[in-house]
């Protein structure tokens, strides 16, 4: 499903002493099977980006286009249900929205919801309950009684079990140790290779955008700052690095070197393997370009 | 959805009755409540209306957000006119239509009383519009410190106030992240037979159990460690202080006072 935001505005709390404009004149096209990455620091309105694309929040400006439905800020919006469905969002820190008795329970929450049966629920919470990379016996505890990053999993399985087509993630790592990470984020990189997902990750980590991203957007006071592939962003991390933002250790490096050695590589590079074997190369040649 | 909500929200600006003593603003406010009931004609109502929009306008406190904020509240107050016009049967008889019939007295109490129900509600949101939570806690902090000869726990009595005070905004960020998060996974809070409604609202009133839960022992755990053990000894970061404008302000609502007491039927 393909999801475009065309100029989109909002403010928080129009008309009140706190009205606050959050993001302005934001356009961020994803077609159907995109990888995207939104980066930007705290406030520069990525949150609010990301609510917009299953409607949750409306513009108040400009529109915002969903599959069929177009979003705009005159139209009341009825049913949007269907959306809800199609477009999943797992939300920073999602373990704090379970509430079942059971983690059987809440995973089928969504599902059935979206009107899909009992038994189809439960078939779904026991893929989703595989998916994440948890045993299948967790389904009959609470969900109070597991770990923080158990709880983590279990809601992310909760979004997955409404099978939707987009799956939209806010942080999904933010405070996990670094092979929790390493799992989840490759878990979310497989499924959307394998199910066709378009994904959008809203992250810090200029790693995480560099390796899984095909597109990336850069957030910086409530605007697009730029936006591109990987390769694209990283090859003038000038301006990144003004934002105060980070590049990619691989880069860092590559930058680091050309400036050490006064050379300058043909390209940059986003990967170790592409790194080694570019320096590979001018040492076997004598002279770099 | 909660954007709106004007209880127990504090706009920052400068005006006298922001940098006024919280403790006069307390007093101010309790007699307030008290004189209000001195009011028992056109006139004297009239003067108190034109005081709390004397107030409101020197509190610099937009009248819109007021008026959008209170909204529900107004709900209240046309509520108590009705009943007052329906229910009371005292005085000539105004109007008769069908079963309906309203009453001189009916009109007249039914204005009056809401009216004064209207003001009571201005006159609070202007305190607490104007002055931050902590404010009002050291504020009554101080006023009941003579309670404290008599064994009165004043001090836990203003924590306890300045904590529940405090988490009002971040139960309210909370509320609103949950609900989202739950609107995502396809519940309904806003359309759908009651029974389904107040259903709907187990997914979100649970996490927001477990999570005060949770934040009230990290908040106990954090002030043990700090070695927080009451308020004996304890000094204060912000002085209150009695100026000019806080007599002043006291001194206008006694002349209001007498006023009202001499031009009352």
């Amino acid at each position: 499903m393909d999801i475009s935001l065309q100029n989109v505005e909002y403010r928080y709390q129009v008309n009140t002493p706190f009205e606050r404009l959050a993001i302005k004149d934001v356009s961020i096209d994803i077609p159907s099977g995109t990888f995207l990455a939104i980066i930007g620091h705290t406030g520069s309105g990525k949150s609010t980006v990301l609510q917009h694309l299953n409607a949750l929040l409306k513009p108040t400006e400009g529109q915002v286009v969903i599959g069929e439905r177009m979003i705009t800020p005159v139209k009341k919006q009825k049913n949007l249900k269907e959306i809800r469905q199609r477009v999943g969002i797992v939300f920073q820190f999602p373990e704090h929205q379970l509430f079942e008795e059971t983690v059987e329970k809440d995973i089928c929450f969504g599902p059935m919801n979206f009107g899909v049966s009992v038994e189809e629920a439960q078939k779904r919470a026991k893929a989703a309950i595989g998916q994440v990379g948890l045993p299948e016996e967790i389904l009959s505890k609470s969900p109070f009684d597991l770990s923080g990053g158990q709880m983590r999993r279990v809601a992310i399985a909760g979004v997955l079990a409404m099978e939707p087509d987009v799956i939209v993630l806010d942080e999904p790592t933010a405070g996990l140790d670094p092979r929790g990470r390493k799992e989840i984020m490759d878990m979310f990189y497989s499924l959307h290779g394998t199910r066709g997902l378009s994904t959008v990750l809203v992250t810090h980590s200029m790693e995480d955008a560099s390796r899984y991203a095909d597109q990336i957007v850069i957030m910086h006071n409530g605007e697009v700052y730029k936006k591109g592939t990987p390769k694209e962003i990283f090859s003038s991390p000038e301006g990144l690095l003004k934002l105060g933002l980070d590049v990619p250790e691989v880069v860092r490096f590559q930058l680091k070197m050309e400036k050490s050695l006064s050379i300058r590589l043909s390209k940059t590079c986003l990967t170790m393997d592409e790194l080694t074997d570019e320096i590979a190369a001018v040492m076997k040649r004598g002279t770099a370009t | 959805m909660m954007d709106k909500m004007i209880f127990g929200r504090y706009v920052p600006a400068e005006s006298v009755i922001h940098r006024m003593d919280p403790r006069s603003k307390l007093v101010l406010i309790f007699l307030f409540v008290c004189i209000v009931f001195l009011a028992n004609n056109m006139l004297t109502y009239g003067l108190l209306t034109a005081y709390t929009f004397f107030m409101i306008a020197l509190s610099k406190v937009p009248i819109r957000f007021i008026y959008t904020g209170l909204k529900p509240v107004l709900l209240l107050v046309v509520f108590t006119l009705f009943l007052h016009l329906f229910l009371t049967k005292e005085g000539e008889v105004l109007f008769r239509f069908g079963w309906i019939t309203i009453y001189e007295e009916g009109l007249r109490q039914g204005i009056f009383i809401s009216l004064r129900f209207f003001l009571l509600i201005l006159m609070t949101s202007i305190l607490t519009l104007t002055t931050t939570p902590i404010e009002i806690t050291d504020g009554l902090e101080s006023l009941l410190n003579p309670l404290n000869k008599v064994k009165f726990p004043v001090h836990e009595l203003a924590l306890m106030m300045s904590i529940s005070l405090r988490f009002i905004p971040t139960l309210m960020q909370e509320t609103d992240k949950i609900m989202k998060a739950q609107t995502a996974r396809g519940a309904d809070f806003t359309s759908g037979p009651i029974k389904e409604r107040i259903k709907a609202i187990i997914p979100l009133l649970i996490p927001l159990f477990v999570s005060s839960f949770k934040r009230a022992e990290e908040l106990a755990v954090a002030m043990e460690s700090r070695g927080y053990r009451g308020g004996e000894g304890r000094t204060k970061y912000r002085q209150l202080s009695w100026g000019l404008k806080d007599t002043a302000m006291l001194a206008m609502l006694a002349a209001l006072a007498l006023v009202l007491f001499l031009l009352r039927t």
